[in-house]
């Protein structure tokens, strides 16, 4: 695939740090090239929290995305801090509860997705709301195959909520699909 | 150690290259960002007989690591900017006594507690000349995570081979990336164990073998009991104020490195033969390099070439001169690195003025990207 | 001639040592290498650690493995050795800068490890490697060359130190009860756990000098006069005990797990012994 630059953002204990790492993960077990990395420091303990993953066929030079491909956004302000510098016709996926400026609504490809309501409601695991993002970045995206990721998923989350984590991935990718009905 | 094929943070390559490369003990303190470093080793050195310890302070950290080296383990201690400050002393202490140690810094931005997780290139001098004295030094760079593993498996070969303290000179962009690394198995690699010279009597320490160039002391508890001080000392390793005894041993501690360093220098070139314009950094810098260059290509633009010292001191001297010798093309050279102009004092000393050099650095916390160097490019082309 | 110990114990090529004339770390260093050969202890398998001041050129002069490291880090270096490889038998020689000032931290952290090291600080109460500076434990009130109008900090009571900071043995020594000293020592030795003893020595040349001590012979009078052994004191008053100071085993703790051994059970617990 195409070099492609993924920027996971959310609050503080979301998990969008791990949900990169599980999708970098996944990925290069398929025999991609990826690069991860996060924002740290007082970014990291509470406010909000970003990480990136890039996934490319190529070798992967300059570490940091640019220009992502795909911004997910799981609050308010995570998403307007770190909605600039888009590429062009990327894709923008938001939890249902955030308000999308009509400039990025239409120049881009905007998903308002029940992310946080369906890990609380559906998945029943306030918890699960990275392993639901990270259904619906790799349905929308493909940087791995789903035996990759399922395989990931469980190498990171905790003993005992193995069975409620891979409901979340498939959650995630079911709203995608649905979507896009 | 698992699978051979693994997505690892820098961090923790390079505490996995120790252990290939043979390190059984850790002694550190917590400091960002090198913390990881500390983790893993509290993790993974007991599952393979080593021992990990948190001591009271930065100091202490470098203090046990070298005691247990003096104890024959291979041993490391990792820090960032502030604690390497605080270590700067036993560095010195390791030179003189010449004990084998690997001491990482993951460089972070600024001075005192500046941007604790910012990258940065700061330290590049004061890995070098951190402590005080003249005393050998060897300052290895890695520029992905698969350096980490494999450097810092040359960085612990080199330590025991000269008997040197060797610093491990990261920045954050490396330490906290994660990216594929290929966990090399022990039976494929080339370790250097230290060598024990026993055709001396034990108390002679510190004398060298006709041909060699460094003392071969043995372990403690082996039977050899002879005297290990950071002051200049004679052949039992005994104090002395002896002004000869004090020439030859800092000449040959210097000499070790300096007469040996086609052995220790190691670098890339990337395209340097034809280049128009030389772009030289060191560490995470060479990301946003090599990004550019591949930028490059997808335009008519001038032609980019780039100088990597992976050794960074000693500094990659001859190969540089030989690139300027025989590139007709080079126009222009542009060092980038993130700090005020570092090891742009090092090129612009070799280099002579033979070729222009220009500079491109940062110095608030943020990296250098690939539009910077090409603009840069542009502007001095 | 030497004796017998020295000549067994030490470096006797690099006798006479650098102490001044009446210094007492030369009887303290002696009564070290005595209970070493006491505690019958293999002299290939005994690591001498020091740090830097007068106390610490010992390290130089005694016939074992020596590591004569940097001014307050002997502890730190020492915790290194022992933990690197346990069979050794580690003891550390310090002065009271050394120990309690420059290398305070460690010096309190190793007590709390409980790993098994005997430090003994040779207090001569002032800095005189560097000529007579007044040090944490120069008593409250007496001089220094930069404390010229009387020193206004408090000093440490080190094995009180120590225990409040976790040492399993603590005591104390002087440079005059020779006998009792390399008693006390053996008994740091062999007890397995963090053992702290202070070595009363005598400064004759600074802190005599400056604080109109007297002589050697005068400063050791005033050990033998004031020391009480710990045994007798139980059975004296307050005030017979008035401007007494006490010598002998001033603490000791049997059950509290050594440090290395606790960490030789976790790498057997994750199979790294294998």
């Amino acid at each position: 695939m195409a070099k492609t630059e993924i920027r996971m953002t959310g609050s503080g204990g979301q998990g969008v740090i791990m949900g990169t790492i599980i999708l970098a993960e996944a990925a290069y077990e398929d025999g991609k090239h990826v690069v991860q990395c996060q924002a740290y420091g007082p970014e990291a303990r509470g406010g909000s929290s970003k990480a990136e993953t890039i996934v490319s066929d190529e070798k992967i030079t300059y570490t940091k995305v640019i220009r992502p491909d795909m911004l997910l956004a799981l609050t308010q302000v995570s998403l307007d801090k770190y909605v600039g510098c888009l590429k062009n016709n990327a894709i923008v996926v938001v939890d249902e509860e955030i308000t999308v400026p009509d400039k990025i609504e239409s120049l881009h490809t905007v998903y308002h997705l029940p992310i946080l309501r369906g890990a609380e409601e559906v998945v029943k695991n306030r918890m699960s709301a990275n392993i639901i993002s990270v259904g619906v970045v790799n349905e929308l995206l493909h940087v791995a195959s789903q035996e990759a990721v399922e395989k990931a998923v469980l190498n990171h989350v905790p003993k005992g909520t193995e069975e409620v984590n891979l409901n979340a991935l498939h959650y995630g990718a079911q709203l995608v699909q649905e979507a896009q009905k | 150690m698992g699978k051979r094929f693994q997505l690892l943070q820098g961090n923790e390559a390079v505490v996995e290259g120790g252990i290939a490369a043979g390190m059984r003990f850790y002694a550190g303190y917590p400091i960002t960002p090198s913390t990881e470093i500390a983790e893993r080793s509290a993790l993974r050195l007991p599952q393979v007989g080593g021992k990990f310890i948190q001591m009271e302070d930065e100091i202490g950290g470098i203090a046990a690591a070298l005691g247990a080296s003096v104890a024959g383990l291979k041993s490391m201690t990792a820090t960032s900017g502030p604690g390497f400050s605080l270590k700067q002393e036993n560095i010195g202490y390791a030179a003189i006594a010449e004990i084998p140690i690997v001491i990482v810094d993951v460089q972070r931005e600024g001075p005192s507690t500046g941007l604790p997780t910012s990258p940065s290139q700061g330290d590049l001098m004061q890995s070098k000349w951190g402590t005080h004295g003249d005393h050998p030094v060897i300052v290895i760079s890695p520029s992905s995570v698969q350096e980490c593993y494999t450097e810092c498996i040359r960085a612990f070969n080199m330590a025991e081979r000269f008997r040197v303290p060797v610093i491990f000179l990261m920045d954050e962009i490396i330490g906290h990336l994660r990216e594929g690394c290929e966990l090399i198995p022990s039976e494929e690699l080339t370790i250097s164990n230290r060598r024990v010279d026993r055709s001396f009597n034990g108390t002679l320490a510190y004398a060298v073998q006709e041909g060699n160039y460094v003392p071969e002391y043995a372990p403690f508890g082996e039977g050899d009991k002879f005297n290990v001080t950071g002051l200049f000392h004679d052949l039992d390793g005994f104090p002395t104020n002896d002004n000869n005894i004090t020439d030859t041993q800092e000449r040959r501690l210097l000499d070790k490195i300096r007469m040996r360093r086609d052995r220790i220098q190691k670098w890339e070139e990337f395209e340097c033969e034809d280049c128009e314009t030389m772009i030289i950094c060191f560490g995470g810098t060479a990301r946003a390099v090599q990004g550019a260059i591949e930028d490059s290509k997808k335009m008519d633009f001038i032609k980019l070439g780039m100088f990597r010292p992976i050794t960074v001191w000693p500094f990659p001297e001859e190969a540089l001169l030989k690139i300027i010798k025989e590139n007709k093309h080079l126009r222009q050279i542009i060092v980038a690195e993130h700090n005020d102009g570092q090891m742009l004092l090092e090129v612009q000393r070799i280099v002579e003025g033979r070729v222009p050099v220009d500079f491109l650095g940062k110095i608030d916390g943020t990296t250098i990207t690939p539009t910077d160097v090409i603009d840069k490019v542009k502007e001095v082309y | 001639m030497p004796s017998n110990l020295i000549e067994k114990t030490m470096r006797v090529n690099r006798l006479p040592h650098i102490w001044c004339p009446g210094c007492g770390h030369g009887i303290l260093m002696r009564d070290v290498a005595q209970a070493i050969e006491n505690c019958g202890l293999d002299p290939d398998k005994v690591v001498i650690v020091s740090g830097i001041g007068c106390s610490s050129r010992a390290a130089g002069y005694m016939n074992y493995n020596t590591l004569h490291t940097t001014h307050g880090r002997a502890i730190a270096f020492a915790t290194g050795v022992k933990l690197a490889n346990p069979d050794l038998h580690v003891i550390v020689i310090t002065g009271d800068g050394d120990a309690t000032a420059i290398g305070g931290n460690h010096l309190i952290h190793a007590c709390r490890r409980n790993i098994d090291l005997t430090v003994i600080v040779f207090n001569n109460n002032i800095y005189g490697m560097t000529g007579g500076q007044y040090s944490p434990t120069t008593p409250h009130g007496e001089k220094g060359t930069t404390a010229p109008y009387g020193n206004i900090d408090y000093n440490f009571d080190i094995p009180q130190l120590a225990q409040a900071a976790g040492a399993t043995f603590t005591g104390r020594c002087t440079a005059y009860h020779a006998q009792q000293a390399i008693k006390l020592i053996e008994a740091g030795i062999r007890h397995h756990g963090f053992s702290l003893i202070e070595g009363l020595s005598v400064c004759p040349t600074y802190y005599g000098r400056k604080n109109k001590k007297g002589d050697s012979v005068k400063m050791l009078t005033w050990q033998k006069d004031n020391a009480v052994d710990v045994k007798a004191a139980a059975k004296m008053t307050p005030e017979q005990l008035e401007g007494k100071f006490l010598i002998g085993e001033l603490s000791s703790v049997e059950n509290k797990e050594e440090y290395t051994d606790m960490y030789m059970k976790i790498i057997e617990k994750v199979g790294g012994d294998k």
